[in-house]
């Protein structure tokens, strides 16, 4: 326990209010060395102001930051040696791109050459050599962005946090971005803290995801595949990718019972006494529609009331006695059932997950 | 649409409106007042048309020299001093809350509505022997005895600064508050402290409207001649004073017009100068 608290950054019963308004409640969050991870919720669910903690942009209203065994709380921004890429990117408009990036190296009186040396490095780093001397009016938004990256990397920060900075970018161009954001990691290996509230972004950016809902605590840290199959609540079942939800009561050590059918799970966690009301998470891939009424168990039967057919899956909606059961297969895959006909949905046990709160 | 050149006379009839009222209040009085500096002064009656050039020779004496520069030199430190307190101040207000912004606003337009007659009698007042704050000094211990300051130099600048400061305020409030907010956050990350952040990347980045405001105050504080004239001996009276004295108590019209036009022939070559260096530095603003 002493080597992580010693190898990382953490975030000890954290609780921020502006005024009356609370930000953030009751966070604890041990951030390792080295690792990329992402701060995932929906919008106003403090993930930003949580970030700016770390930064030093904000100060708690209660709660301890320690870095590496030293406490930083109260350390002001300017001394904590972090890089930030900012959501408007925050670059300086009367600056050129190199006055950007040799920012920080000159606050820190580093001599000519060195600046020259390092601005150069650092354009080659984000793929934009030469450019030094442009205006930052004259670049692209994806140049910008590069920018912004290069400028926050050029003290070699101890921790670099990115708040949001994908989200003013176009599909194609953010899917690019995460990529070439995960490689950089890859290559520098420096501690990276990345918010945003797209999970598809966490989950191809992230080495772990600190799941945070709108009553502002964090829900769930873990491993992006951890996260998505076993969540630890309903809020992170239902933001992280799509589930079915499917509402029942513990009915013996492995069942439970959904609208009159009894579904075998695999793992029933502890302290759950048959009678309780449980939600079942089951992901839309794991579920396999068959045609027709087929008896079994754990199926459910129903009748198909949309196919909505994407080309790269196809989803099948059903509707079992007032339960709506989301199935997602690929196209080789995709069931001979249409809109109006009979189905059934096989619910794997081992794919359902039982959720308590 | 954009990028064309509008044709015919309907695509111009939005600008005829301006366009009239701009020649009839400012090119046609500026015309008259050019011809009138041509004019021959008769003494003891008024002028006679003409074309003269005796008035903008009388100009080239050490008089009219020493005053126009002690103009020159009294504005530009008064727009000095405008900006330099008006900057942070406005800075300031701008970081606050949406309502007290209003009244800090609201209190600074106030002190518009003053007559300068008013300002500078307050400020005679304020800086004098009898009732003056240099008694209050004396009462803290400050000074020894009270002392006049006013009629004097500081006096004439205190005035002139007081009068140009709201504007000063209002002209700067409109880029300070579209500042991304960001940006002195993203040069703290950066490792800049507070002072450090402020003028790299505050001063930094609005160095256009700073030119543009030192340019404003110096140009409305060469305008007045009320305040120089009341807290000023005459050795502080600037040109504009002179101009009234010409063109009001001695009734020499060409004279004063010689005098306001070369004055504004060099206030505007300051001006010109002025932008040019301001934007002689660093990337140019879009």
């Amino acid at each position: 326990m002493t080597d992580i608290y010693m190898a990382g950054l953490s975030l000890e019963n954290i609780h921020k209010y502006f005024g009356s308004v609370v930000a953030l409640q009751n966070v604890n969050l041990l951030i390792p060395n080295g690792r990329f991870v992402c701060f995932l919720g929906p919008s106003g669910c403090g993930k930003t102001t949580l970030l700016r903690l770390v930064a030093g942009l904000e100060h708690p209203t209660q709660g301890r930051i320690v870095l590496e065994g030293k406490e930083i709380t109260e350390q002001p921004a300017h001394q904590r040696n972090f890089g930030m890429v900012f959501q408007s990117l925050a670059l300086f408009p009367h600056l050129s791109v190199g006055d950007n990036i040799a920012y920080s190296l000159r606050v820190r009186k580093v001599d000519k050459s060195t600046c020259r040396r390092r601005i150069e490095e650092l354009l080659e780093l984000v793929r934009m050599p030469g450019l030094a001397d442009r205006h930052i009016s004259q670049l692209s938004g994806g140049q910008r962005q590069r920018v912004a990256i290069a400028r926050a990397l050029a003290i070699e920060p101890r921790l670099f946090l990115l708040d949001e900075p994908l989200s003013a970018l176009d599909a194609k161009l953010r899917e690019d971005m995460q990529l070439e954001l995960r490689m950089l990691h890859q290559r520098l290996g420096v501690t990276t803290i990345h918010v945003t509230h797209d999970q598809r972004e966490a989950m191809t950016m992230s080495d772990l995801i600190v799941v945070m809902g709108t009553d502002n605590q964090v829900h769930q840290m873990g491993t992006p595949l951890e996260i998505y199959r076993n969540p630890a609540d309903t809020f992170v079942a239902d933001f992280i990718g799509t589930s079915n939800l499917l509402k029942g009561i513990c009915s013996g050590s492995r069942q439970v019972t959904v609208s009159g059918n009894t579904l075998n799970i695999e793992f029933m966690p502890e302290g759950v006494m048959p009678g309780s009301e449980i939600t079942i998470s089951v992901r839309p891939e794991d579920i396999l529609v068959v045609p027709g009424d087929q008896e079994g168990e754990n199926n459910l039967k129903g009748k198909v009331t949309f196919v909505r057919d994407v080309g790269s899956s196809v989803e099948i909606y059903l509707d079992c006695h007032g339960l709506q059961v989301i199935s997602q297969s690929t196209p080789k895959g995709r069931p001979a059932v249409k809109q109006g006909d009979r189905a059934t949905a096989v619910l794997p046990p081992s794919a359902c997950v039982v959720l308590t709160s | 649409m954009i990028g064309d050149k509008p044709k015919g006379l309907r695509t111009h009839l939005p600008i005829i409106y301006p366009g009239v009222m701009l020649v009839v209040f400012f090119v046609i009085p500026f015309g008259i007042m050019v011809a009138v500096s041509f004019f021959h002064r008769v003494p003891g009656a008024f002028y006679t048309t003409d074309f003269d050039l005796n008035n903008y020779r009388n100009l080239f004496t050490a008089l009219f020299g020493r005053v126009l520069v002690f103009s020159i030199f009294i504005s530009a430190l008064c727009a000095v001093i405008c900006v330099a307190l008006g900057f942070p101040f406005t800075y300031f207000i701008t970081r606050m809350r949406r309502k007290a912004q209003v009244v800090w606003l609201v209190i600074l337009v106030s002190v518009l509505s003053l007559s300068a007659v008013i300002v500078a009698f307050a400020w005679s007042l304020l800086l004098s022997q009898t009732a003056g704050i240099s008694n209050l000094f004396v009462w803290l211990g400050l000074m020894a005895q009270p002392v006049s300051w006013s009629p004097g130099f500081w006096a004439v600048t205190c005035g002139m600064c007081y009068i140009a400061f709201p504007y000063t305020v209002l002209v700067l409030y409109p880029p300070l508050s579209r500042l991304d907010p960001y940006l002195p956050e993203a040069a703290q990350t950066l490792g800049a402290s507070p002072v450090k952040t402020f003028f790299s990347v505050v001063v930094g980045s609005l160095r256009s409207p700073i030119v543009a405001t030192l340019i404003m105050v110096f140009v409305f504080t060469l305008g007045t001649y009320l305040i120089p004239q009341i807290l000023g001996r005459p050795r502080h009276w600037t040109l504009s004073v002179l101009i009234t004295d010409e063109a009001i108590y001695r009734s020499n019209l060409p004279f004063a017009a010689a005098m306001a036009v070369f004055f504004m022939l060099v206030s505007l070559a300051l001006v010109g100068l002025t932008m040019v260096v301001g934007k002689g530095k660093g990337p140019e603003q879009r």
